[in-house]
């Protein structure tokens, strides 16, 4: 589940972290209290990444060499696992499905929501929290619960072929993206108005007094003061949709069109698994999000606990 | 759609009166004229009409197709309307649901008690700002950013009958994955092992946003770091408290990924979601006995839903 917070934002309020981490200094000093303290949290920490690193410790591994010596064993490293995992489970051609989903889906999402959030935030219409709810609402649904007549719809509705080669929005790109958009978008919408919210009203004020349109106000004034906010959510979106495991499953039905995070399955063979091979493929279609994760680690956290001052 | 914006000076006045968003009766508004009304009515139009066409449609179809038989094959006008009997087959007839309902429970059960507590608990040690706290942070986060299907896979290596680590370390020959009596609480570990972490990062965001000068004024009082926490911290986080607890309702309520990793939710993992989505894809194709397992879980988390909507919406302080 995708949720904001109702409380300061790490965007919105930097200063009161620093203050709080300020106003402690004064206590850091380390007690036996302390040292329990650390160990416990190094101790779990270590623990928490021990999955991972068990995959990334094996992927190296040659199969041969494992089988035989068992898995607590030291020795057999190879990178043949990773030659053989790109191969096998076709990461290339995977990949690329993923990005063709991901980027349209995600620009998309973000364009319809920081429409509608600026419509919400900028005007005070009756229906605006009503329509807030509507969005917000929208996120939180369960998506098998939509799955039958979505299905049911993409099926019997024609798409030309140029568009897609079944014919149907079933097992096209077209019906994910939008199906992907349309979740993503209550939350996007959420955050973006609350952040707007924010926005000096003033601001306004003085384009509509120098005549800006509404879209000149909404292109040049507001959107380029949510950066912050959309650099979070891009983050967090791009990350959210190209692990999407669901609607890529039941609505892409021919394994050439699935993203790399439904085509591990390709990696399994019909009567025994190798593990080191699986490893590989489990790293590789990890790296991703984990690159993105430490690259924009910032903007991913601020995304998630990013919500709202309301005021 | 009406547009209007109120003018200048009663939006002022507005926003100090803050806690009541409605104008006043007789307010003079300005009205959006001309290109900018078409363009506002687009901008709110077209991402209302995807959410409506493509979330709610769906949904109230699902409602409606429960009260069905239809094999989904012809054209509308083969639908049946058979009241509440895909209900009444649900309840005595279909033996994976009492096992599914049984499954979500104990995976919500599961998630509150251990991953979620246990994610407030390094929570509230990552909150002592301590050296190195954003790396324990990042170890415990990381998981996060994994997708539950990889999650899967990954722990395959650990759960594995013949090749997997637990295995081998204590020489056991369970089938983590295959055998039904312990497969759930493999999905279980593996999904808490990455619930915990998100958990932690809503929690301390909120504990990041607690007033310092509270705790300073508990701690002149004499009240001990564990009081302090439990009579005055949490009860100025009940909004965080009520997020992070719908936020692990549905989560358990839309359950999905692991298990359909696993063995598509049979044999020992049926869930609520598995089953809807194996009545509709593959050879079966009962879609109103599937709407009607849909419409079960659309009205278990239609109430948290409401809950969320309440506590991140209403009553602005």
């Amino acid at each position: 589940v995708s949720t904001a917070l109702p409380s300061t934002g790490a965007i919105h309020a930097p200063a009161t972290a620093e203050d709080i981490a300020a106003a402690r200094t004064t206590r850091r000093q380390l007690t036996p209290q302390r040292t329990v303290l650390h160990v416990f949290l190094a101790v779990t920490a270590l623990g928490w990444l021990f999955p991972l690193a068990w995959a990334v410790f094996n992927s190296f591994r040659d199969y041969n060499y494992t089988s035989t010596h068992g898995y607590a064993s030291l020795g057999g490293f190879t990178f043949q696992n990773y030659l053989n995992a790109w191969q096998r489970g076709n990461f290339t051609h995977t990949f690329l499905n993923s990005v063709q989903i991901t980027v349209p889906a995600v620009v998309l999402t973000l364009a319809l929501s920081s429409c509608v959030a600026f419509v919400l935030a900028r005007f005070s219409f009756k229906f605006n929290l009503t329509l807030l709810g509507l969005f917000v609402s929208a996120n939180l649904l369960p998506p098998q619960a939509l799955l039958i007549p979505i299905y049911r719809a993409f099926r019997s509705i024609p798409l030309p072929f140029w568009m897609s080669d079944s014919g149907t929005m079933l097992n096209s790109y077209w019906g994910l993206i939008l199906v992907n958009t349309a979740f993503q978008t209550g939350f996007c919408t959420f955050v973006l108005s609350n952040y707007m919210k924010t926005l000096p009203h003033e601001l306004y004020e003085a384009a509509q007094v120098d005549g800006a349109s509404i879209l000149r106000q909404f292109w040049q004034l507001t959107l380029p003061l949510c950066r912050p906010p959309l650099a979070a959510l891009a983050t967090l979106e791009v990350t959210w949709i190209y692990n999407e495991f669901f609607w890529a499953t039941v609505l892409l039905q021919s394994g050439d069109k699935f993203p790399i995070t439904s085509s591990l399955n390709n990696l399994k063979g019909q009567f025994f698994v190798d593990y080191n091979l699986l490893s590989a493929g489990s790293v590789v279609v990890a790296l991703p999000p984990i690159l993105i994760f430490f690259l924009l680690q910032k903007h991913f956290v601020s995304g998630l606990t990013l919500g709202a001052t309301k005021g | 759609m009406s547009v209007t914006s109120p003018t200048p000076a009663k939006r002022v006045r507005r926003r100090t009166a803050e806690g009541s968003p409605d104008q006043p009766a007789g307010t003079k508004v300005r009205r959006v004229t001309g290109i900018d009304r078409v363009i506002v009515v687009l901008m709110v139009f077209v991402p209302t009409a995807l959410v409506i066409l493509l979330v709610w449609l769906p949904a109230l179809a699902s409602v409606a197709l429960g009260f069905t038989h239809w094999e989904g094959i012809g054209g509308l006008d083969t639908i049946q309307w058979i009241g509440l009997e895909n209900y009444k087959n649900i309840f005595t007839n279909y033996p994976p649901f009492p096992p599914a309902l049984q499954h979500n429970i104990i995976w919500l059960v599961f998630l509150f008690f251990l991953p979620t507590l246990f994610g407030i608990f390094l929570a509230v040690l990552l909150d002592k700002e301590l050296r190195g706290g954003r790396v324990y942070q990042t170890a415990f986060y990381l998981p996060v950013v994994l997708s539950l299907a990889l999650t899967g896979f990954i722990w395959q290596l650990l759960y594995s009958p013949d090749q997997g680590l637990i295995n081998a370390l204590t020489g056991a020959h369970v089938d983590w994955y295959g055998d039904p009596k312990v497969n759930l609480w493999a999905v279980l570990v593996a999904t808490g092992w990455r619930h915990t972490g998100y958990i932690m990062l809503l929690y301390l965001a909120g504990l990041k946003s607690v007033d310092p000068s509270l705790r300073e004024a508990a701690a002149v009082d004499g009240s001990t770091e564990v009081s302090t926490f439990f009579r005055i911290i949490v009860p100025v986080l009940r909004p965080i408290n009520l997020i992070v607890l719908v936020v692990t309702v549905i989560d358990s309520l839309r359950a999905f990924d692991l298990v359909w990793v696993v063995n598509k939710g049979r044999n020992g993992l049926e869930i609520i979601a598995a089953l809807v989505t194996q009545n509709v894809v593959g050879e079966a194709s009962r879609i109103g006995f599937g709407s009607a397992l849909a419409t079960i879980m659309l009205v278990i988390s239609s109430v948290f839903v409401a809950i969320y909507l309440r506590v991140v919406m209403g009553d602005p302080k």
